[in-house]
């Protein structure tokens, strides 16, 4: 990976990349390794047509499950594909370099974190009305859901900025990472869902998108403060 | 000169010396307290109106409940301590905290689902609280998974130091969420206590129950704070001795 290249021919010749810069580059690199966005999708999409076959296909069944069960896949996914989101960084040195710079590594993991959020939370909230279809989810729900997938991934790929961070150094992360990260993803899979459901019952929905992204702007706050601690320790190892 | 003792706590052997003379009288603090909690508890107390004899587990169940929190944010703030002043002796009282926090967690868990059977006529419930007390010991666990799976001390003491952190931050909002989430559903509407307050003559063993509980934690952590320091500096000369002169 030329990434020293990419860095070059991105920030030209400025000397510290500011956050811009840096977007830029996670960009670049995410647009390069096309399979990665494409993977959490098919996850996504592919565990959700198990549903059916598990638990029959019933379509009112279907649809009092589709909010939860769309939710938590889209959990699942996000959390799956955060595991790599220091990788690749770690292992060829650049995260110490984007340590030692002298902006703050905040910035860094913000930027990190809103590519991956807009490698996989984006999609998977355009791709979400085709899988409501699919579940039967009732038609009030599908704006909704649109709407608290798109503002909760964003908080999922923040908070599990802080696990991925946490277990960099480690070489088979997998379990641990969900084990770390899972209880904090508590309150937007509750929010999330309880917005939907909502929706589906015919209530005002507006209170709980409020309080996903009154969230969103507390993990947009605080996460990459924590994971950005989290890399200096893990760099220590 | 005031702030001396906190310099001194950074020394694992000053306080491992310290607490040496603690031990045995907060061992003899918590047999007392935790016998005379149970036999007036369980033997004196008046029969719940309500309950009969099944809510005798609240003397188990009440107290481990307290310090599965209290023992979340002990963990917590000597993380917290340890990150900020770099100090040995916090880290390993964090590292003795976790497991000690997670088992009384499972104790309050286990206690009431027990006592839900007769009460509500069901072990699990998801209820808000019952719900927050499972996700706290998710947390813990994965402070422990965490601490267990960096090979490196210093590193894994930092790392769940922070992971602690970050859940102390989420506790409350998970709270709060769990409790929202349980008002939204709308179960069949079930209440630990019916009536507001309790009467004093269940109060009174069920204080000495709690406070012979925190004996008995402080104990524990200490123990085990003590044993992690010696397996720690094993091999500094102060250790041996100690260990020469038990011998």
């Amino acid at each position: 990976m030329s990434l020293t290249d990419v860095q070059v021919q991105a920030v030209g010749a400025r000397e510290t990349p500011g956050f811009a810069a840096l977007f830029k580059i996670e960009m670049l690199l995410a647009l390069r390794k096309r399979a990665d966005i494409a993977n959490p999708l098919l996850f996504f999409v592919t565990v959700l047509a198990l549903l059916p076959l598990g638990v029959g296909p019933e379509p009112e069944l279907l649809a009092k499950m589709a909010p939860g069960m769309i939710w938590v896949m889209a959990l699942l996914a996000t959390m799956l594909s955060q595991e790599s989101l220091f990788r690749g960084d770690f292992e060829d040195g650049t995260l110490e370099q984007l340590a030692l710079l002298p902006q703050p590594l905040y910035f860094a993991v913000l930027a990190k974190s809103l590519v991956h959020w807009i490698a996989t939370g984006l999609p998977l909230a355009l791709l979400s009305p085709l899988l409501a279809l699919m579940l039967n989810l009732p038609t009030e729900g599908y704006l909704c859901l649109f709407v608290s997938l798109f503002l909760g991934t964003a908080s999922l790929s923040l908070i599990g900025a802080i696990g991925a961070a946490l277990t960099v150094a480690l070489r088979r992360p997998g379990l641990l990472l969900a084990l770390i990260v899972m209880p904090l993803y508590v309150p937007v899979l509750i929010f999330g869902t309880g917005a939907v459901q909502a929706a589906i019952d015919g209530y005002a929905y507006s209170a709980q998108l409020a309080i996903l992204a009154a969230l969103l702007a507390a993990a947009a706050a605080l996460a990459p403060l924590a994971a950005a601690g989290a890399i200096r320790i893990s760099l220590d190892n | 000169m005031a702030w001396q003792w906190f310099h001194r706590l950074g020394s694992p052997r000053w306080f491992y010396q310290k607490t040496s003379g603690w031990l045995p009288w907060l061992a003899l603090a918590s047999v007392i307290l935790l016998v005379t909690g149970s036999v007036w508890g369980l033997g004196f107390a008046p029969e719940d109106a309500k309950q009969g004899n099944s809510y005798r587990i609240i003397f188990i169940h009440v107290p481990a409940a307290f310090l599965a929190l209290a023992g979340y944010y002990i963990m917590a703030i000597s993380g917290a301590i340890g990150l900020i002043w770099k100090m040995k002796l916090s880290f390993a009282v964090m590292r003795a905290a976790a497991p000690i926090g997670a088992v009384l967690t499972f104790i309050s868990l286990f206690t009431g689902a027990v006592w839900g059977k007769p009460t509500w006529g069901t072990y699990w419930v998801w209820d808000a609280r019952i719900t927050s007390m499972l996700i706290l010991l998710f947390l813990y666990i994965g402070v422990m998974a965490l601490s267990h799976a960096v090979s490196r001390e210093q590193v894994a003491d930092k790392a769940s130091a922070l992971l602690a952190l970050v859940g102390t931050v989420n506790i409350p909002i998970i709270y709060k969420s769990v409790d929202w989430w349980f008002t939204l559903h709308q179960p069949a509407t079930i209440r630990l206590t019916e009536s507001s307050s309790i009467d004093p003559s269940m109060f009174y063993p069920l204080l000495v129950m709690i406070s012979g509980f925190y004996c008995t934690y402080a104990w524990t952590l200490l123990t085990h704070t003590r044993a992690l320091i010696l397996r720690r500096e094993m091999k500094t000369q102060w250790v041996q001795q100690e260990l020469a002169g038990e011998k």
